[in-house]
């Protein structure tokens, strides 16, 4: 089965690099479905799910907003974080989301709408990442 | 001349810095590989990241945009921004006294310019705070723990003085980790971002206009650029610690030595002079 070299890194480190045969972007256009031998391609990514597929299994990962830059038989993708279903602490992202609707339904003057969305979207895409590994 | 019981007590407090020193030195070792490992950590997005903005750039130059954008913008410098990457704690031998050397000297040949100073570490901001420079800002017990929120903010808000124009250009002064015994005192310019387009614009489909994805990639290259200074810097502190530490525990070694010789050669001399007490005083009784 043809693969590509999937490589995830966040300004902290590096989080993945493996050899995918699929994968799922939350590109800011929408969903960016890539499999091997995929066009060359620069895009910015939404906070959201990313999925791919690792020997015949399916890995998610909830990153937040960045880039992707897909090369020949090459993907990757730099975003602000990136975790595993089991980093993810469900407390945490349910009180930023919490904060973060709270800010966006009582704006106030200095409110910045787009990181307090970008917030918003984060905290929904860890806690959807969560929920479905359990 | 000292007494025995004076030189005894010397001996034993030099023994003690010693073994302090000792100590740091150990520590310093132990806090230098986390932070190299950091260092190594954050390359692989910084490697990334510069390839996509040239070649983001690269296209963007192709398609004939003028490419505009408030980091990009380049003004006469009349007020300059530094932003001072030094440690929080001392005994680092000269990592500190280094910088802030440094960014006088900067000042000082920048006369004709406004100098701002934002002080990441307590050290340079001690430096500024004595001396007649505005600082915009101080972050203290950032650089140890080197997280990248700490320097996204730090960089948001340099962005927002450059972009509002109150200041002209930013540099970065730090010191960039070479290898245990050597630390490179680096000074870059930050801002206006001095971006290197690729030559050959490769073939990609943009999903964006590669002129809005510059505007969003842009802010990266400030949050990037400090966060690298601060892990170099973290792991460049913990280099010179060690080394000074070092350095200090061979110096206590030396010290006890020499003491130590001094302590036997009064003993002796007492004792000596004791037995030609008695000697003599045999000899005037007989």
């Amino acid at each position: 089965m043809s693969t590509f070299i999937l490589e995830v890194a966040t300004p902290e480190k590096l989080v993945v690099r493996n050899d995918a045969s699929e994968a799922q972007i939350p590109g800011s256009a929408g969903m960016l479905g890539i499999l091997p031998g995929h066009a060359s391609l620069i895009s910015e990514i939404e906070a959201g799910e990313l999925t791919y597929i690792l020997e015949g299994k399916k890995r998610t990962l909830a990153v937040a907003k960045g880039w992707v830059q897909v090369t020949a038989n090459k993907v990757r993708v730099l975003v602000d974080s990136c975790e595993a279903p089991e980093e993810i602490d469900v407390k945490r992202a349910e009180e930023s989301l919490k904060r973060a609707n709270a800010r966006l339904l009582s704006p106030k003057q200095d409110l910045d709408i787009a990181r307090a969305l970008n917030a918003a979207k984060r905290a929904q895409a860890r806690l959807e990442v969560a929920r479905g590994n359990s | 001349m000292p007494s025995l019981i004076d030189l005894r007590r010397r001996i034993r407090s030099v023994k003690n810095t010693q073994q302090i020193t000792k100590a740091m030195k150990m520590v310093a070792a132990a806090k230098l590989r986390r932070a190299q490992e950091r260092v190594l950590a954050a390359r692989p997005y910084a490697e990334i990241y510069s390839h996509m903005l040239a070649d983001v750039a690269g296209a963007a130059a192709a398609a004939g945009a003028e490419v505009s954008h408030p980091l990009l913008a380049v003004r006469a410098e009349k007020r300059i921004l530094l932003v001072l990457v030094t440690s929080d704690r001392g005994l680092a031998g000269a990592f500190n006294s280094n910088l802030t050397k440094a960014a006088w000297a900067f000042a000082g040949e920048h006369q004709e310019a406004e100098i701002l100073v934002e002080a990441i570490g307590r050290k340079g901001r001690d430096f500024f705070q004595r001396r007649s420079v505005k600082l915009t800002g101080e972050h203290l017990g950032v650089v140890d723990k080197a997280r990248f929120a700490d320097a996204s903010a730090i960089a948001r808000k340099v962005a927002g003085l450059y972009e509002a124009e109150e200041i002209d250009a930013v540099y970065l002064i730090y010191n960039e980790f070479k290898s245990v015994i050597s630390q490179k005192l680096t000074l870059t310019k930050l801002l206006p971002v001095a971006m290197e387009a690729s030559e050959e614009p490769k073939d990609y489909i943009y999903e964006q206009p590669p002129g809005q994805l510059l505007g969003t990639l842009l802010p990266k290259y400030v949050e990037t650029g400090i966060y690298r200074a601060m892990l170099e810097s973290a792991a460049s502190e913990h280099a010179a610690r060690m080394t000074a530490m070092d350095a200090a525990t061979t110096n206590a070694a030396d010290v006890i030595e020499g003491l130590t010789l001094h302590l036997n050669r009064v003993r002796q001399a007492s004792i000596t002079k004791e037995i030609i007490e008695i000697v003599s005083g045999a000899a005037a009784l007989g």
